[in-house]
């Protein structure tokens, strides 16, 4: 595949770098209409007998990276979130894009938001973002995310995206929550998600990720989402089905039929395990352990291969 | 937290409007009660480890309820019923409200709504 340069000023942070980017390649187009899984490129390497592999591809996830946060937790969570950037830039396998599940921000400020724009840059790899609910503080409760992230997307910012077969749903559950509630998609976006998965293969790979986990880690801290059930329904008849999501500064795991969830740590400060706290706030340790607490995951897909592989670092 | 205007400010000049209308915009609630000869003393609630305390209180009409947080994580406070929002409230920052009305508001966190409390406003 040819690779261009990521390197000019909005096109190595953003998603509408990245669909420019791909453009060069394969066509924006395809990146939306494509719903047979393969990208026409990797179709052409197929044709003369590449082998399967080279269709395999690493991308990265980030997450809670709370640009803002000056806390006894981590007095400098912006430090921490280019010391993930240095990570990224020593991979021994350049990723091909970054997914960051949320939280960007810590209070929406747009000067958190353009700092944090600025570190991930360093990497010079295109960025999908979701937003937290941190990033909805603005006045416009969530208008300054859109402002920067939302072109193309629908309803509160949410989109799906093909590469190299595998299909990429960004989901928002952090809008309009409820009293007593959870995370909450809600019914257009739900009913959008339906339309999105309706006429794909269940042979495709999907890749589903948001910022409040998807399924109930802890309901009492509200660490799950209320109609994420909905949501799952439809994506049970595919026989790869990985989902992301951050919120909860720590990892999970669970495995259940085909659908493998994860959580994934932030790169500002970690969060007690559900349940084992007075409340789910910052956790604050020694200065000697936080950054063993902090951490970035790389997803490994492999061609014909159902399953994602996850491997998560952290930032000692 | 919401400041109390200046007299001489647009938004007294507006506020005088909705007076003479007999138009208040739900916005301005806490601004005119509390201009208002208040009927009973102020109230706190804090925000503490992702808690209102206490969770529920009982009032008289006109008393100025004020939210602290305290914790290192931001809140905000939402009327069930959307009748009240707070902006988001950092590390001790405060949101007062002044309920005129008898009733009874519930209100939560808007970025942790498993976070929820009650005010309940009653003569007497």
């Amino acid at each position: 595949m040819d690779h261009h340069d990521h390197s000019g000023p909005k096109a190595g942070a953003d998603r509408r770098g990245f669909l420019k980017c791909m453009g060069g390649w394969a066509g924006a187009g395809a990146l939306y209409s494509v719903s047979g899984g393969v990208m026409s490129s990797i179709g052409l390497d197929q044709a003369i007998g590449a082998p399967a592999k080279a269709a395999s591809f690493t991308f990265l996830q980030v997450s809670d990276s709370h640009v803002g946060f000056n806390k006894p937790a981590n007095p400098d969570a912006a430090a921490t979130y280019k010391e993930a950037v240095g990570k990224i830039l020593a991979l021994p396998k350049k990723p091909d894009f970054i997914i960051h599940t949320g939280d960007i921000t810590q209070l929406s400020k747009d000067q958190e938001f353009d700092d944090a724009d600025q570190i991930i840059k360093a990497t010079r790899l295109p960025v999908f973002h979701v937003p937290g609910e941190h990033d909805m503080l603005d006045e416009g409760q969530g208008k300054a995310y859109l402002g920067r992230f939302g072109k193309g997307t629908q309803g509160q910012g949410w989109y799906s995206f093909d590469h190299k077969g595998v299909h990429f749903v960004g989901l928002i559950n952090v809008a309009n929550l409820k009293p007593g509630g959870m995370g909450s998609l809600g019914g257009d976006q739900l009913e959008w998600l339906e339309r999105d998965l309706a006429h794909r293969p269940a042979s495709q790979p999907i890749v589903v990720f948001a910022h409040i986990p998807l399924w109930t880690v802890y309901a009492d801290w509200g660490w799950g989402t209320d109609d994420a059930a909905q949501a799952l329904s439809y994506l049970k008849r595919f026989g790869s089905v990985t989902v992301l999501n951050g919120h909860i500064h720590q990892i999970t795991q669970k495995v259940e039929g085909n659908v493998a969830f994860h959580t994934a740590r932030s790169t500002a400060f970690p969060q007690p395990v559900g349940g084992q706290g007075p409340s789910p706030g910052p956790l604050k340790v020694p200065t000697e352990q936080l950054h063993s607490m902090l951490g970035i995951t790389t997803a490994s897909v492999v061609h014909g291969k159902h399953d994602i592989a996850l491997v998560d670092d952290t930032l000692a | 937290m919401p400041k109390l205007p200046a007299a001489r400010s647009p938004l007294a000049m507006h506020l005088a409007l909705a007076l003479t209308f007999g138009f208040m915009p739900a916005a301005l609630l806490p601004v005119l009660a509390a201009a208002a000869a208040p009927a009973s003393a102020p109230v706190t609630v804090k925000i503490d480890n992702f808690v209102f305390g206490p969770a529920a209180i009982t009032v008289a009409p006109g008393t100025t309820v004020t939210w602290v947080n305290e914790d290192d994580i931001p809140h905000n406070i939402v009327a069930d019923d959307k009748s009240f929002r707070s902006k988001v409230l950092d590390t001790d920052e405060k949101f007062s409200f002044t309920f005129t009305k008898p009733g009874e508001y519930g209100y939560f966190c808007g970025l942790h709504p498993h976070m929820t409390g009650k005010v309940i406003v009653k003569a007497g």
